[in-house]
């Protein structure tokens, strides 16, 4: 074979495999939605829009629509993830730098495919993964409201990402991998009112971004559905909402569920960071009929456990650990925890058989000794009680004494955590 | 000195008696459902009563105007002050809960900690003194007593007292001024005046505040726009 003829065939094989990668980014790229027959409802109700802005608080777009302190649904704030900061676009009604020149057309397809009004491909910061369950008629709704509030003129800032995440064909590979388009199908051998709660928790709840794991390349999969992970660059770890050894809701009344997603306390465990922000900016607007239909959701999820509970060769602890944890138990905890760790209910969460305590992940029980916290003020709990810093008091073996000593003390079926540990967490800013 | 304050420190911390702090810091409460439970989530740093701690940073809270610390409180939760144990402690706490909690510890009139002895030369010490008392007319600073008070127990509604305070707070504070970090409601006075002090008049007015006997009326003064010599946003 002549050297001409290689090179001529390494070219059109190069060819080749360009023309099949151009065709496979062509038909894995989304449609576009075929157009509804009917206009653009311009002319919705205020009936509508009342409905848009409670289904917008479902669905919490404030949280991330809006800087800190800035103007509601404006964008701008930073969203750290592993690839870099994305900026969150503004998405008031203004003409040019927001949604004001979208139709109902271009925010469903945004909704339910995470395919812009222009096409481009949105990262699934966005939780469009959840969204795209959402109805039509809802999604009207809150296209109504959002074209209804204060437009304001900001314009978006462009992404950091690193290369290659700053490419946004890529997304096509993980839309491939982790994004199943299709709107909620209501399970008919199951009642209204759990359809109802499964509805809000897998859509507009978006429960799944942080209650399902997230793995390398930012996708989480169906089978893990809700089994819970730490929250990427927010150092907070979601329990699993299917595992009776962490947040799993099998063994809780309906009331207390209800209780911790509306109020932000109950007498089995009280909301603290991201999650107090879920409550405090939408959880605590939804009605009691739709917290009642997710607790209800939620506690009949299939209970699965990814892991055993520990051996007792686990969960043995150093006598002389479990000595200076009691100490430090004694004098800082006792008096809203209680000698029995049965705490003061709403006010101050028991600890003893509190699964967010013995969870395997002991992440958020040394945040809250190092950081402390406040439960969200909410409408049917206005004045919270907290719980004060304690980083600057106890040194890294004293936070591991006294979490390790809650973890195992009272029957709690936790493991032991190390120095190192807490010293990892006393690094970070609480958030 | 510091020797010692470390080794007392070391006995606070020592893990042989129950006391991981000083008393003051260590929760503490009678009835769960009162503003006294409620505020335990402030006591490790700011001390039950609001008087302080001995950690060498947080501010006595105690006595300041129930306007000052709204503001404060609701600058924290807004991300307009940064600090990142306030901002995510109060993120998610409503205004009137605010107000509340303010309004508890304006009212608080716990015994101030002994005075720091004086660490600071002659020289440092006359320009603390002359800073706090009457200004520096050159530069263009007015006295802090003008504003914080004849005792510099602060003045309703939006006006911090100064006694009480660690000179690292107080240096911290006028420093973060200085860069623009730290902000008041516009017209921010304050940033006016930061910016007309040197490091060596931060330092010097810390110092001579910390060395200060505690004030017989801990209490802040009555409003007194007449007496200001600068338009405040905080006084309005």
């Amino acid at each position: 074979m002549s050297r001409t003829s290689l090179a001529l065939r390494i070219v059109v094989g190069f060819v080749l495999l360009a023309v099949l990668a151009i065709a496979a980014l062509y038909l894995l790229r989304p449609r576009m939605l075929p157009r509804t027959a009917g206009p653009s409802p311009v002319n919705a109700t205020t009936q509508t829009i009342n409905l848009g802005e409670y289904l917008a608080r479902a669905g919490d777009c404030v949280a991330c629509h809006t800087e800190i302190n800035g103007k509601p649904f404006a964008g701008g704030r930073a969203m750290a993830t592993p690839f870099g900061n994305l900026f969150v676009p503004n998405i008031t009604p203004d003409d040019e730098t927001g949604i004001g020149k979208w139709t109902a057309d271009d925010f469903y397809r945004m909704m339910h495919t995470g395919v812009s009004r222009d096409g481009t491909l949105l990262y699934p910061a966005m939780p469009f993964a959840s969204y795209t369950q959402v109805t039509r008629t809802d999604s009207d709704a809150i296209y109504a409201y959002l074209m209804a509030v204060p437009p304001v003129k900001q314009v978006n800032r462009p992404h950091a990402l690193q290369f290659p995440f700053s490419n946004r064909e890529l997304l096509l590979g993980w839309r491939t991998l982790y994004f199943r388009e299709g709107e909620f199908a209501a399970d008919p051998t199951q009642a209204a009112e759990w359809n109802r709660g499964a509805y809000l928790v897998r859509g507009l709840g978006h429960c799944a971004m942080c209650h399902t794991a997230i793995n390398a390349l930012g996708g989480s999969s169906e089978s893990k559905a809700f089994e819970g992970g730490m929250i990427p660059n927010q150092n907070w770890y979601a329990p699993s909402l299917t595992s009776n050894h962490e947040a799993g809701l099998g063994n809780w009344e309906i009331n207390d569920i209800v209780d911790l997603l509306q109020v932000g306390a109950s007498h089995r465990g009280t909301v603290y960071g991201p999650m107090a922000e879920v409550v405090y900016n939408s959880l605590q607007y939804l009605s009691d009929d739709d917290v009642k239909a997710m607790a209800v959701y939620l506690k009949g999820l299939p209970q699965r456990d990814s892991e055993p509970p520990p051996t007792s060769q686990a969960r043995l602890v150093d006598p002389r650990v479990m000595e200076l944890g009691r100490a430090v138990y004694s004098a800082q905890c006792v008096v809203c925890h209680g000698d029995e760790g049965k705490g003061h209910p709403p006010a101050y969460p028991p600890l003893a058989g509190n699964q967010s305590i013995t969870m395997s992940s002991p992440v958020n029980s040394i945040r809250m000794v190092l950081n402390g916290g406040y439960a969200p003020g909410t409408m049917k709990n206005p004045r919270p009680h907290g719980m004060p810093p304690f980083s600057h008091i106890l040194n890294d073996d004293q936070v591991a004494a006294v979490v390790t000593y809650i973890r195992v003390a009272w029957d709690n079926s936790g493991t032991p955590v190390g120095p190192a540990q807490a010293n990892d967490l006393r690094k970070i800013l609480p958030e | 000195m510091r020797r010692l304050l470390l080794f007392s420190l070391m006995i606070l911390l020592g893990t042989s008696g129950r006391a991981f702090a000083d008393p003051e810091a260590i929760p503490a409460f009678k009835e769960v459902d009162s503003m006294d439970a409620r505020v335990q989530g402030c006591v490790t740093c700011h001390g039950q009563n609001g008087q302080g701690t001995n950690n060498g940073y947080y501010p006595r809270i105690a006595g300041k105007p129930e306007g000052y610390l709204y503001n404060q409180l609701a600058a924290f939760r807004d991300g307009t002050r940064k600090y990142a144990p306030m901002n995510y402690l109060v993120a998610y706490l409503p205004d009137p809960y605010l107000h509340e909690v303010a309004q508890y510890f304006a009212k608080q009139r716990p015994p101030f900690a002994a005075k720091e002895a004086l660490r600071a030369d002659a020289a440092a010490t006359a320009r603390g003194e002359a800073l706090v008392a009457r200004g520096d007319a050159a530069k263009g600073v007015p006295a802090c007593s003008a504003c914080h008070g004849n005792g510099l127990t602060g003045m309703e509604p939006g006006i911090p007292g100064l006694v009480g305070l660690h000179p690292n707070y107080v240096v911290a504070q006028l420093t973060r001024w200085r860069v623009g970090d730290r902000h008041a409601l516009e017209p921010d006075c304050m940033k006016r005046i930061a910016t007309r002090l040197s490091d060596a008049d931060v330092a010097a007015v810390a110092t001579w505040l910390a060395a200060q006997d505690a004030p017989a009326d801990p209490s802040p003064e009555r409003s007194n726009l007449v007496r200001m010599p600068l338009a405040c946003g905080s006084q309005r």
